[in-house]
């Protein structure tokens, strides 16, 4: 929803408390439950993301969730999808050049950054999204990378 | 012997100059920037057209006073014969081009092959922009892209040239010895970000930045100190933007409805103060180049004159910026 993605970028500080807080207890609750259903109910839990993410932040889903370096604002409702935004056409009044009626995503996660704890993280580089993961959930594609990244880890142990 | 060293066009201007030491690609572009010289660079508007002619016309407007030519890229979202193919025209009289590459038209796999046989025709710079959306311009039934982001782009073009394989990881036997740069709008809100998105750019591999037209020189002004301020400017080479204003309503149509321009009303008021407009326009203009010239930490202007490109050897020799040097150009004695 549009006024509460505004809201999140005003209560940015706020909201990445929350999410600071929130985040590692829900990827357990996730990571608990799609162990226990073998996986069954990995499609209910990303209805349930897509949901909650989609009114609040009004997430596109694009499976790569980057909410907490670019100020709270889902960079995805840029009308190009510009990851390291803004682009150069943003209105003089800080409106969308694409979508006039709009806030430009970038102006808004400028801002939203600089009223963050660690709103620096905006300054990362961020790649293009993978776009073989879209539709799919950001959080259960962090728990997949950690296994992977877990068995590497493990591989390499053993090999030394 | 390679094939290029037995050509019979070895001589051919548009062959390759040999790498400087420490330098990225084979192109005067990079060295003239790196010999610290004022560089004036300019751009063509592609032709609606397929005749090759049409397209060396436009570029000897700027002989003697450019030290490289942009090809924008469908620019305005409207259709024109393609950069690549422009650049690749330039490249075989030894003019020395810009190739401008859009997100909005590619995706990962076309844009790495062009930046591959852009690198095999002879061309060493490339732009990376987002570049407008498909409703700016005249076909906006079309399907935009953007699969990359200017940043991604130029993170990509680092991965191929100094990692030498595909963003895939496949490995490039190779790789393309590419000059890249990027824009930044300094006056987009909050401006005191602006340099932060410089920052950004120049980390994932912009080696020179056009900027977007600047009339408001404080603003500019104020971007450029924080960027000599962050040591920027000893890490990419800056060109702010200049452009000719017709006149004043051309001027106050373009402040309303071409986003990312921003126009002081001063301006505007001097414009609509005079009689001859298009006359002050220019002459706003090499005040502009002026004025940039004395800004700390920027390495030359790129200027913007469409449909006014006749006039960009004019002002540049009014503004005195090449200081009474020649940039290179084909049959010059
Ligand atoms: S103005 Fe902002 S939201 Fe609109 S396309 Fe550009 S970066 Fe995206």
């Amino acid at each position: 929803m549009y006024k509460a993605r505004l809201f999140a970028t005003r209560y940015s500080r706020l909201y990445e408390r929350f999410y600071a807080f929130s985040e590692p207890i829900i990827l357990n609750i996730m990571r608990i439950v799609s162990n226990i259903s073998g996986g069954r109910l990995d499609g209910l839990m990303t209805r349930m993301e897509k949901a909650s993410k989609g009114f609040l932040f009004d997430c596109k889903m694009c499976g790569n969730c980057v909410l907490s370096s670019t100020g709270m604002t889902c960079p995805m409702n840029c009308p190009k999808t510009i990851r390291n935004g803004p682009c150069g056409g943003v209105r003089e009044n800080g409106q969308c050049e694409v979508k006039p009626e709009m806030v430009c995503v970038w102006v808004q996660a400028w801002e939203g950054a600089e009223r963050m704890k660690n709103g620096n993280k905006i300054n990362d580089l961020q790649f293009a999204t993978d776009k073989s993961v879209q539709g799919s959930s950001a959080w259960l594609n962090i728990l997949k990378q950690r296994e992977v990244q877990a068995k590497e880890q493990l591989t390499v142990e053993k090999a030394s | 012997m390679s094939v290029v060293e037995r050509h019979p066009y070895v001589d051919n201007p548009g062959s390759p100059l040999p790498t400087l030491e420490g330098h990225i690609s084979q192109g005067r572009l990079e060295r003239v920037l790196r010999a610290g010289h004022f560089v004036v660079t300019s751009e063509i508007a592609p032709p609606d057209s397929a005749d090759p002619d049409e397209v060396y016309h436009r570029a000897m407007l700027f002989d003697g006073v450019v030290d490289a030519i942009n090809a924008t890229d469908g620019s305005g979202a409207n259709c024109h014969m393609s950069s690549m193919a422009v650049c690749a025209l330039l490249t075989r009289v030894g003019y020395s081009p810009i190739m401008q590459i859009s997100c909005r038209d590619k995706n990962r796999i076309a844009i790495q092959g062009d930046i591959l046989g852009a690198a095999a025709i002879g061309i060493c710079n490339v732009l990376a922009l987002s570049g407008d959306d498909v409703s700016a311009g005249d076909h906006p039934q079309a399907k935009p892209v953007f699969d990359l982001d200017s940043v991604s782009l130029l993170s990509t073009i680092k991965t191929l040239r100094d990692k030498s394989h595909f963003l895939s990881g496949r490995k490039i036997d190779s790789p393309p010895a590419i000059f890249p740069g990027s824009t930044v709008n300094p006056f987009v809100p909050p401006v005191a970000s602006r340099v932060l998105q410089l920052k950004k750019k120049i980390d994932a591999g912009a080696e020179f930045i056009q900027t977007q037209y600047c009339f408001d020189m404080p603003v500019l002004r104020d971007m450029m100190k924080r960027a000599v301020d962050m040591g920027l400017t000893e890490r990419a080479f800056i060109l702010p933007g200049v452009g000719t204003l017709a006149s004043a309503s051309t001027a106050r149509w373009l402040k309303n409805n071409v986003p990312g321009v921003h126009i002081p009303e001063a301006l505007i008021k001097r414009l609509e103060g005079t009689v001859n407009q298009k006359a002050e326009g220019q002459k706003i203009c090499v005040e502009l180049m002026q004025k940039i010239k004395e800004m700390e930490g920027v390495s030359g202007v790129h200027i913007m004159a469409y449909k006014q490109e006749s006039s960009v050897a004019d002002m540049v020799q009014e503004s005195g910026v090449l200081n009474g040097r020649e940039p290179w150009f084909p049959n010059q004695q």
